[in-house]
């Protein structure tokens, strides 16, 4: 283990090391003051995530564009919009090939990465979304191919049914998959997460088919990302009020920033969707994609911030602590 | 939920009984024999020798490559008298009661995989490379693991780790080689003041009472037991403590809890929202059908 900056220097006391070394300058202030505790150096209790940017940022937003792709493509079919079942299509594969490239170069042992399939757990997220993947993938790519080439359209269908079948799961499923963590920020958040997460997925994928199909076909794409945006945005709002302090980092910090920058491009997106035309509609479904992406961002910075402060993890089970002493008391 | 039998529970028949640590750290003399044994042993290799002025421990923590963890923590707090004049036939715990007190002590203290009853690392390892043993401890099996690395963020302790430039997650296997031929672990032989207690964990924890009720009739009333309980937010550890102020002073989080006992809510809101997503689209494009009409 490390131990930069803990570094007392000639005006180390004894007794007084454990308090917490304050380093928050720049940025937004906490809107609560600072709860009162204890730890050890300030060192952090639990060994935060080892997931890197933008391997796995960048693998909760394709897994969500994708999953909501595969949707918006099958009603684009149903409805006879060709050319937007098509990017859909093929932005739902495209998507989910890159986020699977994603996730075997996180591994720490890439060449191993088919023991994802060794077993079947439902205590494990990421064993149920490797199962998930596994059969969605394929869908989405055969999907995608007949879509392109034309080919085989009967088989082309029945895809395109199942990856719509699977693709709300797909986007769904990454939420359980941090929060099932011991992770502050993401753990506390388990409630709002799959909301803002499929919310995020919708508007990233309407954002795509703003982006790509044509005027005459962009009507449901349009809808998706309002829907996507409205659910995102309230659901991130919802869980934060909720976790009190422990919203802290979604605040300040990196992740703030992102989140932040997530807002200002959701806002701008949603204006041009309902207003704009041409070029405007397009830029618009860029910027509802970046603010998707903004969002996985930032809450992963800031699940990585809650990791790395012991403050987030103590003040919690503290107050747990404390007012199940007081319950017992009282009975 | 509450069973302190979690071998049985994973399915061994004829099983040993579960094994643990007790580890006392009010005679924890921070002498990190432990932590060498452990290294050498495990053959655990060398993560820096670099100095951190914090305080006796250059250790910091738990992680990949340290599965023993002295903390050393100083505080302005009575304890009895710090007397170097000791001798063997000293009563220490009448001195608790009856030297005045001084305004200064140590604690120390030797960290290690709690080998949970309800173990969020095992829960959640997706290859199934992490598996419960016939001692009930929890194991990483490190020719399946693939370096995921979501038991890390998993353990509500912070105890597993990733080992840089092998990538593979390793912890405390509470020495299962050793146990499978009789013998105790290495930090628990290693030991010299007995701060470290193996056996079986029944009788670990009516030792642990009788010496908690021993230090605390002594007048030490900050003594208090640290993961003994079945009942606490993991089922209770299988490496517990005897600490002497609260838990996070020590560095450990004062009521963990195992993530997935809120899994089953979280795959319920997991496919309310995926329902959602999906009638969020039906009305998407129901929607340009009815502006159509208009």
């Amino acid at each position: 283990m490390s131990g930069q900056d803990v570094r007392p220097g000639r005006e180390a006391l004894t007794g007084v090391a454990t308090g917490r070394k304050r380093r928050r300058k720049r940025g937004e202030q906490p809107m609560v003051p600072d709860a009162e505790f204890t730890s050890y150096y300030g060192k952090p209790i639990i060994n935060g995530p080892v997931w890197h940017s933008p391997d796995i940022p960048g693998y909760l937003f394709l897994g969500g564009l994708a999953g909501a792709s595969s949707l918006l493509g099958a009603g684009a079919q149903a409805t006879g919009r060709t050319t937007l079942a098509l990017t859909a299509k093929t932005g739902a594969f495209g998507a989910i090939s890159l986020s699977l490239v994603a996730l075997v170069h996180d591994l720490g042992r890439p060449g191993r990465f088919l023991n994802m399939l060794r077993v079947f757990k439902v205590t494990s997220p990421m064993s149920v979304g490797s199962w998930l993947l596994s059969a969605y993938g394929p869908l989405a790519g055969a999907a995608a191919a007949s879509a392109v080439t034309g080919k085989l359209p009967r088989i082309g269908a029945a895809a395109t049914a199942g990856a719509a079948a699977l693709g709300p799961a797909v986007a769904a499923y990454t939420a359980a998959l941090i929060t099932d963590t011991a992770v502050p920020a993401w753990h506390d958040g388990y409630r709002e997460m799959p909301y803002v997460f499929v919310g995020s997925g919708a508007s990233a994928a309407g954002g795509l088919g703003l982006l790509l199909a044509p005027e005459r076909e962009a009507a449901p794409a349009r809808n998706l990302a309002l829907f996507g945006s409205a659910l995102e945005v309230s659901a991130l709002k919802l869980m934060e009020h909720r976790l009190g302090m422990v919203a802290e980092p979604y605040h300040s910090g990196k992740g703030g920033k992102y989140l932040r920058a997530a807002e200002i491009l959701s806002a701008a997106g949603v204006a041009g969707a309902v207003l704009g035309r041409g070029w405007v509609r397009r830029l618009s479904g860029a910027a509802l994609i970046a603010a998707s992406a903004a969002t996985r961002w930032g809450i992963f910075h800031a699940g990585k911030d809650s990791a790395d402060d012991p403050k987030y993890t103590v003040v919690p089970q503290r107050q747990r602590v404390t007012a199940a002493a007081e319950g017992s008391t009282s009975e | 939920m509450t069973t302190t039998d979690p071998a049985s529970q994973t399915g061994y028949r004829d099983h040993p009984p579960r094994m643990g640590f007790f580890t006392d750290t009010s005679v924890c003399i921070g002498c990190k024999a432990c932590e060498v044994a452990c290294k050498e042993w495990n053959a655990v290799p060398e993560d820096g020798i670099a100095l951190t002025g914090m305080s006796y421990d250059n250790t910091v923590g738990l992680g990949a490559d340290t599965w023993r963890h002295v903390a050393f923590i100083e505080q302005r707090k009575p304890i009895a008298q710090q007397d170097a004049g000791l001798h063997h036939d000293t009563d220490v715990l009448a001195m608790a009661a009856d030297e005045p007190s001084t305004d200064f002590r140590w604690l120390m203290s030797s960290d290690v995989c709690k080998h949970c009853t309800e173990a969020a690392c095992l829960d959640v390892c997706p290859t199934g490379s992490l598996f419960r043993t016939e001692f009930g401890t929890v194991v990483v099996q490190e020719d399946i693991c693939n370096g995921c690395g979501y038991c890390i963020p998993a353990c509500p302790y912070g105890v597993i780790d990733q080992r840089e430039g092998d990538g593979r997650a390793w912890k405390c296997t509470l020495c299962y080689d050793r146990l499978g031929q009789g013998q105790e672990p290495a930090c628990a032989k290693a030991c010299p003041t007995d701060s470290i207690q193996f056996g079986p964990l029944d009788e670990l924890r009516e030792r642990a009472q009788h010496r908690v009720e021993q230090l605390q009739d002594a007048g030490v009333s900050d003594a208090r037991l640290y993961g003994e309980s079945p009942e606490d937010g993991v089922g209770g550890d299988g490496a517990f403590f005897l600490l002497l102020d609260e838990p996070e002073v020590y560095g450990l989080p004062p009521d963990p809890k195992v993530t997935t006992r809120d899994l089953p809510a979280m795959w319920r809101h997991v496919g309310t929202a995926a329902v959602t997503l999906v009638g969020g689209a039906l009305a998407a494009f129901a929607a340009t059908a009815f502006g159509r009409r208009k």
